[in-house]
């Protein structure tokens, strides 16, 4: 929906943007590991105003059996909005936009989870969007990642992500709800640090090939800023006082 | 993901011994498309329309133009929509049901990088302010698989909107009411060309067929205007991209795309 009219100002001439951030700037992001009894591993983000809930099990049994793999374990990701997350009530049926959401979130974890040591087996990530506010599949890929650390499932790296994008011709990092609605491109990326590998990434919005390399920088760098949350997320349950 | 067949698995083998030489299965530069053979006008009941082979990949895209409400939150503009199917007859895998994930992806995908090139200004399709718009409808059906259906889709439906002619509608008692006699072409601003390209190893392939396609590793379809601006991208599969690779990529695909573009123009200058 990139360049509908606002009155809005999204960019301020002191650099300023609509919810006081500046060009470089993350909302705030506050990440909890675990929290869940039932699950093997869980996570909760809150990013700016949105929060979602991430459930991880398994490695267990397949069923349906077919869809079964004997040289390696399998990922299955369900991303999905409650009726209540957005403006006007969402129909709680998976639609074909979090089909492919759950899509590219599966593709961005199977590069960071060693799925080969458990053959014949599935690993499923449940991702709950409790309220959303711009900016939830980085979001909810950023928690999944932690909670399946929670989960104790061995992985190369965690995933962190966060958007890049373009409003009033400046590159911003990570794109709030007003940003992508009235601003001029959206840039999702999924980033593992350790192993300098973008595992999603997508466009849209028109972008010069200057501000193209621009919007992947920023946005690499600004994984690198979700990243430490989120080891930070995992100290504090684990080696931290806060734990449960 | 369907388990890869053991056949796969032993092309893979050789497609990576070839891609270490500097080759690729089917005698192709790493940076080179396979050859676009475009139809246009194939299906004279639509609006607009377009056959198209990208090597034994095949593509038709029927463009139907209507009178349509507009969305609620948009009344000053058009509406403009892409689709995707895989028709049984293309693949013996295919079956008839719901879409999978794979095809709901290559439909949004197809649509997104032509709505966010802004190559139709919907602003020039209304009928009415608020009341009554003229809906413009691309349908991608493909009859035949050899890999990479996201830029065989893209250009079928590219194609068909170049050489789509729309009717005229006034509103009258009440109504949109067709004007006999006066067709025009649709208001195109630019035209997008969608460049997939897919990584084996460590390199890259411009446009994969069918055995590279069933070999990758991951892939990104990044669609360039005509100014050679980026403004879409989809990363797919399961491996990642390191950033080198990312801008390496886009590079790529406005080169690719420049190319590609010309036979789509030459394509509509063909049916005038």
């Amino acid at each position: 929906m990139g360049g509908r009219d606002a009155t809005m100002v999204l960019l301020d001439e002191n650099g300023i943007r609509c919810d006081g951030r500046k060009v470089d700037e993350t909302r705030r992001i506050m990440i909890r590991a675990g929290g869940l009894k039932n699950a093997d591993g869980s996570a909760y983000i809150e990013f700016g105003d949105n929060k979602i809930l991430v459930g991880v099990f398994g490695p267990r049994d397949v069923h349906p059996k077919h869809m079964s793999n004997t040289d390696t374990g399998i990922l299955r990701v369900r991303y999905h909005m409650e009726p209540f997350s957005v403006g006007e009530r969402k129909n709680p049926a998976p639609s074909r936009r979090e089909i492919e959401i759950s899509k590219v979130i599966k593709e961005a974890l199977e590069p960071a989870v060693m799925l080969e040591k458990f053959p014949r087996t599935a690993v499923d990530v449940f991702i709950e969007v409790l309220q959303a506010d711009g900016g939830t599949r980085c979001a909810a890929l950023t928690a999944a990642s932690v909670a399946l650390a929670d989960a104790g499932i061995p992985m190369r790296d965690m995933v962190a992500a966060v958007a890049a994008g373009k409003v009033a011709d400046t590159v911003i990092l990570d794109v709030n709800n007003e940003e992508d609605q009235a601003g001029q491109a959206d840039m999702p990326i999924g980033y593992m640090p350790s192993l300098d590998k973008i595992t999603l990434l997508q466009l849209d919005g028109v972008l010069t090939p200057e501000e193209y390399k621009k919007c992947v920088d920023v946005g690499v760098k600004g994984c690198k800023i979700v990243y430490e949350l989120q080891k930070k997320a995992l100290n504090d349950k684990y080696f931290g006082n806060g734990g449960d | 993901m369907a388990s890869v067949s053991v056949l796969d698995e032993l092309k893979k083998a050789q497609i990576l011994e070839l891609l270490e030489q500097g080759k690729r299965v089917d005698g192709r530069a790493l940076d080179e498309a396979r050859e676009l053979t475009i139809e246009t006008n194939a299906i004279p009941k639509a609006n607009g329309s377009a056959r198209v082979r990208l090597g034994d990949t095949e593509v038709i895209c029927g463009v139907k133009i209507q009178p349509d409400r507009p969305f609620p939150d948009t009344g000053d503009r058009g509406i403009f929509m892409c689709t995707a199917e895989l028709l049984p007859l293309s693949h013996p895998t295919v079956e008839t049901g719901p879409p999978q994930p794979p095809v709901i992806e290559l439909a949004r995908v197809t649509d997104r990088g032509i709505r966010e090139s802004h190559m139709i200004d919907v602003s020039k399709l209304v009928i009415l302010k608020d009341k009554s718009v003229v809906g413009v409808f691309a349908d991608n059906v493909v009859v035949d698989q050899d890999g990479n259906l996201f830029d065989a889709c893209s250009y079928a439906a590219t194609a068909a909107l170049l050489v789509a002619k729309t009717p005229k509608w006034d509103w009258v008692d009440e109504k949109p009411t067709l004007v006999e006699g006066e067709e025009t072409p649709l208001p195109i601003e630019t035209i997008p060309v969608s460049v997939t390209m897919g990584k084996i190893g460590n390199h890259i392939v411009v446009d994969p067929n069918g055995d590279e396609w069933a070999s990758m590793d991951a892939r990104v379809t990044i669609t360039s205007d005509s100014n050679g601006n980026i403004c879409a991208l989809q990363k797919g599969g399961s491996d990642g991209f390191t950033q080198d690779e990312i801008n390496q990529c886009g590079e790529i695909s406005v080169k690719v795309g420049a190319k590609i573009r010309e036979k789509l123009k030459a394509a509509q200058s063909g049916s005038q």
